[in-house]
C-alpha cells in the first residue's frame, strides 16, 4: 500500500474507520494535531455523507452513534496515529471499482503524542495486513496470522477478545517466549466492521480480515534489546547495527 | 486500568484465565500496602494477611464493567453462575411520579438532563467507594471530562420535588458546595476553585458564559451546579437510602447511556433487586418524557451469518446459550417457514455497544472460545507484489550499504532549531509542515531534509572509529497545496563520510556510483541527457567546497563539505562530507 504520506486528515484517520469524533483517541494529548497545514483541502464529498450519516443514525443494520457529527473535526490535519489510514483510502479506491479479491500490507512510520520513555517512542514503525475477499472467516483469520507469525519465529499464539472501533469481532495475538516463560501481547486483529465498508460502497458479502503490530516490539523481543534507542534514533548504538549478524528469523528448524 | 478486590469469584477458578477468555486484561497482581510501598520506595516483608488486589483493564466500550459489581457479575454469568438480571422500571403512577421542569435558558449552556431514583439502598463503605469511583470513570471518559455529561448524586430523603434545571447568572446561584460549611455564590466559586486541583479542569466549561446551569428543589435549595460540584445539603453518606441521580448533558445520546449505567449498576442494591424509579422530565416546550429508559432493543440476527463470519457450524440452541452467558438474552428468532433461522436478541440497556449484528457475533465467537474456531486459509489466490517506489528504494539501500556506507534510522519529528538555524537553513522554514501540539520542542516540526538528523547521529557518536560512513534512505514532508491533504512525503537518500580529513571526494565518488546503479549517464554541463554537478551557494556547506546534481535537467540534489559553523553547532570536532538527493526524481 502507499504509505508515503504522514499527514493525514482526521476524516481518513479516524472519522472513515468509525471512530467517533468524542472518542479519547482524538484527544490532543494522544495524537499530534498540524499547525501547518492545519486543515485538509478537500474530502470526498459523496463519501463524506455516507459516512456523517453513519456516524449519526446508522444504516446498513447498525444503529450508529448518535451524536452530531461535524464535518471541521474531520477537516482537522495531523500526523498520522496508525497505517489503517491507508488501508481505509486503500479499501475506499478497492471499492469502486468491480470487486476482486485482494490481498495488502504495509510497513511504515506512525506518531503518536504520548509521553516517551525506553519502551514508547512518538514515532515508530507499523506492520499491517488485510485480505478482502467474499466469505472469509474468524477461522480464517487466526489461520493466516498463524502462518504468519511462525515466519517471524513465533510457533505457539493465542487469541484474546479485544476491542477496536473499526474492528468486530478484534482479537488480540499472544504469542508464548520460552526465554521468558509467558505469554506476550504480538499483534491486533480483527474483521473490519461493516459501519466502515458498507459506506464506501464495498458489497455486503465481502469480508476484510486485517491485522496489525508494531515493529519495534517484536524486534527489542527477538533481538534481546531492551532500550529502542540502541536501534532507531540519533543515539544508535552503531557498533551493534556494524556488527550485527544476518537475519535468520522464521528459518530455524 | 482499575483496581480491585474481586472476592466473589470461586476459588478453584485461574483467574487469569477467565480474564483472558472473556477479554479483559489482568495487568498485575499486588496488594495494597505493596502500592504503597512502591510508590514510597520501600522494600518491606509481604504480610500474610494483605487483601489481593487485581489490577484489569477493560475495552474502553463496556461502560458496565467499569465497576466492580458490573464486572463481578458479567464474569459469574459467563461462567453460568447467575443469570442475566432483568432490569425493571418501577411502575408509578403519572400523579405521583417525581418531576424535574426543564426551564429555556439552559439550552444556552447544557440543554440537556436525565434523571433516575434508586430506592432503598444499603451502603457500605466499600458500596459507596465503587459508587463515586464509577463516577469519576465515566466523568474521565465516556463524558469526556464533564464536557458532554455531568453525573450528580443526591440524598433524596434531604430534598422535596419536584425538582427544576435551570440556567441563572452564577451571581444568583447561591448554596454550600461539597466539603465547604458556608455559603458561596458560583461566582465566588469560579475564582475560589482555579485554586483546586482537581475542579479547576472543569471550569472552562462555564468560563464566559452569562448563564450556569443548576438544579433547585422545590424549596430552593441547590442540588448541585453542574458539571462542577453539588451542593452539600443532598450529600450522600453511609446511611443514605434513596438515591436521586441526575445527568446534565450537551449530548443526550451519552446522557442516557451514563444513567442507564449508573442505575444498572447499582440497582442490586435496592430494596426491590433491580428495580429503578422513575423520573418525568418536562422539556421547556411541554413536551415530557420518562427516565431511564430501560427497554430492550430487539435485534433479529441470522443464525447463517453468525456461523459463516466465525467459521463455525452453530444450532439455534448453542448459539442462544452463548448469548445469555455474554449478557445478551437469546431465543430462537421469529422466522418464516422455509427461510434461515434467526436468533432473536433483547439487547439490555447494559449494553451499548452492541451497535449492528456483528457485535453479536463477536459475542457468539467469545462465548464459544476463538481459540477453540477450527483455524482455515483463506480461498483467493493473488499476485503480490512491492510498490515500486520502495522496490527502488530497497535496491538503492543494498548498493549505498555495499560502498561501505552503515545504514541509520533517524526521528521524523525535530525542533526548529535543530531543522533550521543549527543548518542556516532559516529559509526553508515555510516549507515545513508544523505541529500544533508538540510536548516539547523535540516534536515541533517535520523535518523537510535528512541532513539535520544525519549530523546529529554523528555528534552522538563521537567515539565511533574514523572514518564514519552513515547513509539514510527515508522519507521528508514538503507542504504541497496540490495534495488534499495540502503536503507530500518525498524520499530522500543522505550519505555522510567523517575522518580526520572531509573525505569530499568519498561523497563525490558515491554520488557518481549512484548515478551508475540507477542507469544515468554521466554528460557535460548543459546536456539534458543525463547528470553533471554544478557549484553551489548553500551555507549549510564550506563555500567553494559544494556542488548540486543537475539530472536530466532538473536539481535533484547536493553535496559539499560540512561548513564548520554547523560542525560545532552539531559539537562535531572532525571534518565531515555529506550528500542529499531527492531519489524520487531517479525513480
Amino acid at each position: 500500500m502507499p504509505t508515503n504520506n504522514f499527514v493525514e486528515s482526521s476524516f481518513w484517520n479516524f472519522d472513515t474507520l468509525f471512530q467517533p469524533q468524542q472518542h479519547p483517541a482524538r484527544d490532543s494529548h494522544d495524537t499530534f494535531f498540524l499547525k501547518v497545514p492545519e486543515v485538509t483541502q478537500s474530502l470526498p464529498e459523496n463519501y463524506l455523507e455516507h459516512v456523517k450519516t453513519i456516524h449519526e443514525v446508522g444504516g446498513h443494520e447498525s444503529i450508529g452513534y448518535g451524536y452530531d457529527w461535524k464535518r471541521e473535526e474531520a477537516e482537522k490535519n495531523l500526523l498520522r496515529t496508525h497505517t489503517t489510514a491507508v488501508s481505509s483510502r486503500m479499501l475506499y479506491a478497492l471499492a469502486q471499482g468491480k470487486f476482486s479479491p485482494k490481498k495488502y500490507f504495509s510497513i511504515d512510520r506512525v506518531f503518536r503524542n504520548e509521553a516517551v520513555d525506553r519502551t514508547h517512542l512518538a514515532e515508530f514503525h507499523q506492520i499491517e495486513g488485510l485480505i478482502c475477499d467474499r466469505g472469509l472467516t474468524l477461522g480464517d483469520l487466526m489461520g493466516v496470522l498463524n502462518e504468519f507469525f511462525q515466519r517471524l519465529g513465533m510457533k505457539k499464539l493465542r487469541f484474546k477478545p479485544a476491542y477496536n472501533p473499526y474492528t468486530e469481532p478484534s482479537m488480540e495475538i499472544f504469542s508464548y517466549f520460552d526465554m521468558f516463560n509467558k505469554w506476550v501481547e504480538v499483534g491486533n486483529s480483527g474483521m473490519i466492521r461493516p459501519e466502515v465498508l458498507r459506506p464506501m460502497g464495498m458489497p455486503k458479502d465481502v469480508s476484510v480480515i486485517a491485522w496489525g503490530l508494531s515493529l519495534e516490539r517484536p524486534t527489542m523481543i527477538l533481538y534481546g534489546i531492551d532500550n529502542i534507542r540502541d536501534l532507531f534514533g540519533h543515539k544508535v548504538d552503531l557498533k551493534m547495527i556494524e556488527s550485527n549478524p544476518i537475519c535468520r528469523l522464521g528459518r530455524q528448524v | 486500568m482499575l483496581m480491585y478486590t474481586v472476592c466473589k469469584f470461586p476459588a478453584d477458578e485461574e483467574f487469569d484465565e477467565v480474564c483472558f477468555e472473556f477479554g479483559i486484561e489482568l495487568d498485575d497482581v499486588t496488594t495494597e500496602k505493596a502500592i504503597i510501598r512502591k510508590e514510597k520506595h520501600i522494600n518491606e516483608e509481604v504480610e500474610d494477611d494483605e487483601e489481593i488486589i487485581y489490577k484489569i483493564e477493560i475495552p474502553a466500550n463496556r461502560y458496565d464493567l467499569l465497576c466492580l459489581e458490573g464486572l463481578a457479575r458479567a464474569l459469574r454469568i459467563f461462567k453460568c453462575i447467575e443469570p442475566v438480571p432483568e432490569f425493571q422500571v418501577s411502575k408509578v403512577p403519572p400523579a405521583s411520579m417525581i418531576k424535574i421542569q426543564v426551564k429555556p435558558k439552559t439550552s444556552m449552556i447544557r440543554p440537556f438532563v436525565v434523571c433516575a431514583v434508586l430506592r432503598g439502598v444499603a451502603l457500605d463503605q466499600a458500596r459507596y467507594n465503587s459508587f463515586i469511583d464509577l463516577q469519576d470513570k465515566l466523568h474521565q471518559n465516556l463524558c469526556r471530562r464533564r464536557t458532554l455529561v455531568a453525573i450528580g448524586t443526591h440524598d433524596l430523603d434531604t430534598l422535596e420535588g419536584p425538582f427544576t434545571y435551570e440556567a441563572l447568572p452564577p451571581s444568583e446561584i447561591k448554596f454550600v458546595p461539597l466539603k465547604e460549611t458556608k455559603e458561596f455564590t458560583a461566582e465566588d466559586l469560579m475564582e475560589k476553585y482555579k485554586a483546586d486541583l482537581k475542579l479547576k479542569k472543569f471550569l472552562h466549561i462555564l468560563e464566559g458564559s452569562p448563564v450556569h446551569p443548576v438544579i433547585f428543589d422545590s424549596k430552593r435549595r441547590v442540588l448541585s451546579w453542574p458539571p462542577i460540584i453539588n451542593g452539600a445539603h443532598s450529600a450522600i453518606t453511609l446511611d443514605t437510602r434513596n438515591i436521586f441521580i441526575e445527568c446534565t448533558a450537551t449530548d443526550l445520546t451519552k446522557a442516557k447511556i451514563v444513567l442507564n449505567t449508573m442505575v444498572t449498576m447499582f440497582s442490586e442494591y435496592c430494596t426491590n433487586k433491580f428495580e429503578v424509579e422513575p423520573v418525568e422530565v418536562i422539556s421547556a416546550n411541554g413536551l415530557s418524557a420518562v427516565y431511564p429508559d430501560l427497554t430492550c432493543r430487539k435485534m433479529e440476527v441470522s443464525l447463517s451469518y453468525i456461523s459463516s463470519a466465525l467459521g463455525v457450524t452453530l444450532g439455534v440452541s448453542e448459539v442462544t446459550g452463548l448469548l445469555n452467558r455474554m449478557q445478551l438474552p437469546a431465543t430462537k428468532g421469529d422466522n418464516i417457514e422455509g427461510s434461515d433461522p434467526t436468533i432473536s436478541v433483547q439487547v439490555p440497556p447494559t449494553r451499548s455497544d452492541v451497535l449492528h449484528p456483528c457485535d453479536v457475533m463477536e459475542d457468539v465467537g467469545i462465548g464459544y472460545g476463538f481459540n477453540n474456531i477450527k483455524q482455515t486459509t483463506p480461498k483467493c489466490v493473488t499476485q503480490g507484489r512491492l510498490l515500486p517506489l520502495n522496490e527502488f528504494s530497497d535496491s538503492l539501500r543494498a548498493e549505498v550499504a555495499m560502498a561501505g556506507f552503515t545504514e541509520v534510522v533517524t526521528w521524523i519529528l525535530g525542533s526548529f532549531e535543530e531543522n533550521f538555524d543549527m543548518v542556516k537553513r532559516n529559509s526553508e522554514k515555510q516549507k515545513a509542515v508544523v505541529v500544533g501540539n508538540p510536548r516539547t520542542s523535540e516534536f515541533e516540526v517535520v523535518r523537510t531534509s535528512l541532513l539535520p538528523g544525519m549530523l546529529k547521529t554523528l555528534g552522538h557518536n563521537k567515539d565511533h572509529p574514523r572514518p564514519v560512513k552513515l547513509f539514510e534512505l527515508s522519507d521528508v514532508v514538503i507542504l504541497d497545496p496540490k495534495k488534499d491533504v495540502g503536503a507530500r512525503n518525498e524520499r530522500h537518500l543522505t550519505a555522510l563520510y567523517c575522518n580526520a580529513n572531509s573525505g569530499f571526494e568519498v561523497i563525490h565518488g558515491l554520488v557518481d556510483r549512484i548515478m551508475q546503479v540507477v542507469g544515468v549517464k554521466a554528460v557535460s554541463v548543459g546536456d539534458n541527457t543525463g547528470y553533471f554537478i554544478q557549484p553551489s551557494e548553500e551555507p549549510v556547506f564550506f563555500p567553494g567546497r559544494q556542488a548540486n546534481i543537475i539530472c536530466k535537467g532538473s536539481q535533484i540534489g547536493t553535496f559539499g563539505i560540512v561548513h564548520p559553523e554547523v560542525l560545532q553547532n552539531f559539537l562535531i570536532p572532525d571534518p565531515c562530507s555529506i550528500l542529499e538527493i531527492n531519489i524520487e526524481s531517479l525513480h
